[in-house]
């Protein structure tokens, strides 16, 4: 399947006042694996991140796409984009190519600085958001990932505890996947700070 | 000299530029992955005063539930909803498309909207796609010429009908209809009926699962019951749930990044005024 051509995982995970979005480190080239330090996480904004799993070509491109549109709605509105906006810009560039899509279903992970409401979703290829209160995952280990989430995750986690929480879920899940691994990042994204750590798994 | 070709932004409307290179990759013998559908058990029915729909919330990606609680009827008008069956990200952009036509369209007559107006818009959008955009829908409302239902299939036909039902579950739930449907039935046998036909859909058809939603409306107006009935609830979670200690998970490196606000007020004094 083109989805898991280059292999990775993505997980996104709602905190007490905090969120969390974490992905392997994988770029694969169906089995031979290429390199352990691939970007799957992009800045969009101070409190705003989007994980892009799936053809890694269309993870890049994607993500250029998307930064030229948040740099062109802040240009034009004079101020950050809210979480629930970009969701809808994305889903909205994915939509455009319904007949021929970008092979990534993207994970959105932030905090809206007016309300300081955590806030995360994921859309399939073509831009169908899901908005859920727990949490969401995408990629090639999707079903163990599932599994790891639905069982470790409970409301209201502290950032230091979601930490704990979303690198135990993905480490486990990807664990069972051989397109995903080979390292982790983890971003926990709070009020007033962005932590980001790499987290040490087995390299095989 | 060579011609540079700028990038201009889209109008609108469906890019294909991505078409040749996904024909070429599938020509190769990689398999195209699979959009989210919403599986689904959608009804509608009239009653006395108006028109009541029903949707379950599962949304499943291949055999995977993806959403345990997607909201399936959508917004159209004040007085007009529709169920959506079928490709998720088609019935959530047809829907939301027509629902901004018709807002223009009320500006532009002064009235309110009718439901064949939206029915005659989606139609031609889903004729125009031949099928492309699998959205089939339960589209309902009360406009000045009384209570509407009709059912609308992903090529562009249209049924108008007391009771219709859409979706994989539609059959376990006509099954329920077909048995209990009368005419002119109250506000609590309506909702009870429709509810019946959603759980059948629920309990019987695989694509569709999880809690009932309704919206009932009337000349009155418009009512969402957003998650009316919850038929199943979470059942196998661990009592004392999964806690790690801090420093459980072994970390490489770690870099903390602090976010201030843009614009930070310094100690300074204002500028004298000439």
């Amino acid at each position: 399947s083109i989805m898991s051509y280059n292999g990775g995982v993505v997980i996104a995970m709602k905190g007490k006042g905090c969120v969390a979005i974490a992905a392997d480190r994988r770029l694969g080239v169906r089995g031979h694996t290429v390199a352990m330090d691939f970007q799957k996480i992009f800045e969009m904004g101070p409190h705003l991140y989007v994980g892009l799993p799936g053809l890694a070509t269309d993870t890049i491109t994607v993500a250029q796409r998307l930064k030229f549109r948040l740099n062109m709605y802040e240009l034009r509105e004079n101020r950050r984009i809210t979480p629930k906006t970009f969701a809808s810009v994305v889903a909205n560039l994915l939509y455009e190519r319904r007949f021929g899509p970008y092979f990534v279903e993207p994970v959105i992970a932030g905090i809206d600085t007016k309300t300081g409401e955590p806030y995360i979703c994921n859309t399939d290829l073509i831009g169908c958001l899901n908005e859920p209160d727990d949490f969401v995952v995408s990629g090639t280990c999707v079903e163990q990932a599932f599994g790891m989430c639905e069982a470790l995750w409970e409301p209201d986690l502290e950032p230091l505890d979601l930490f704990e929480t979303i690198s135990q879920a993905l480490v486990n899940a990807f664990d069972r996947d051989a397109m995903s691994g080979w390292g982790a990042v983890v971003h926990v994204i709070e009020k007033d700070k962005v932590t980001v750590r790499t987290v040490k798994t087995r390299m095989d | 000299m060579t011609k540079t070709t700028i990038d201009l932004p889209p109008k609108g409307g469906f890019s294909f530029d991505l078409c040749r290179r996904n024909a070429f990759l599938e020509s190769q013998g990689t398999k195209m992955p699979k959009f989210r559908k919403t599986g689904t058990t959608i009804v509608g029915l009239i009653f006395k005063d108006g028109v009541i729909l029903g949707a379950d919330t599962r949304a499943t990606e291949g055999e995977i539930v993806c959403d345990k609680n997607c909201e399936k009827i959508h917004y159209l008008a004040p007085n007009i909803s529709c169920c959506g069956a079928g490709t998720a990200a088609d019935t959530e952009n047809v829907t939301d498309m027509v629902s901004s036509q018709l807002e223009l369209h009320r500006y532009a007559t002064g009235r309110d909207s009718r439901v064949v107006t939206a029915l005659t818009m989606l139609k031609s959008h889903l004729f125009g796609y031949q099928g492309a955009v699998s959205a089939a829908l339960v589209l309902g409302g009360v406009d000045v010429t009384g209570p509407h239902l009709h059912a609308v299939y992903p090529h562009g036909s249209t049924d108008t009908l007391p009771f219709a039902t859409m979706g994989s579950g539609s059959l376990a739930a006509m099954a329920m209809f077909e048995s209990r449907f009368k005419e002119g039935m109250t506000r609590e046998e309506g909702i009870e009926v429709v509810c019946a036909a959603i759980c059948a859909g629920i309990f019987n058809d695989l694509g569709s699962g999880s809690n009932v939603d309704l919206c009932v409306i009337t000349k009155g107006g418009k009512e969402y019951l957003r998650n009316y009935q919850q038929p199943n609830p979470r059942s196998y979670t661990h009592s004392k749930g999964y806690h790690f200690t801090s420093g459980h998970t072994a970390i490489l490196s770690s870099k903390i990044r602090a976010l201030r606000n843009q614009v930070r007020v310094v100690e300074g004094d204002a500028m004298e005024e000439e």
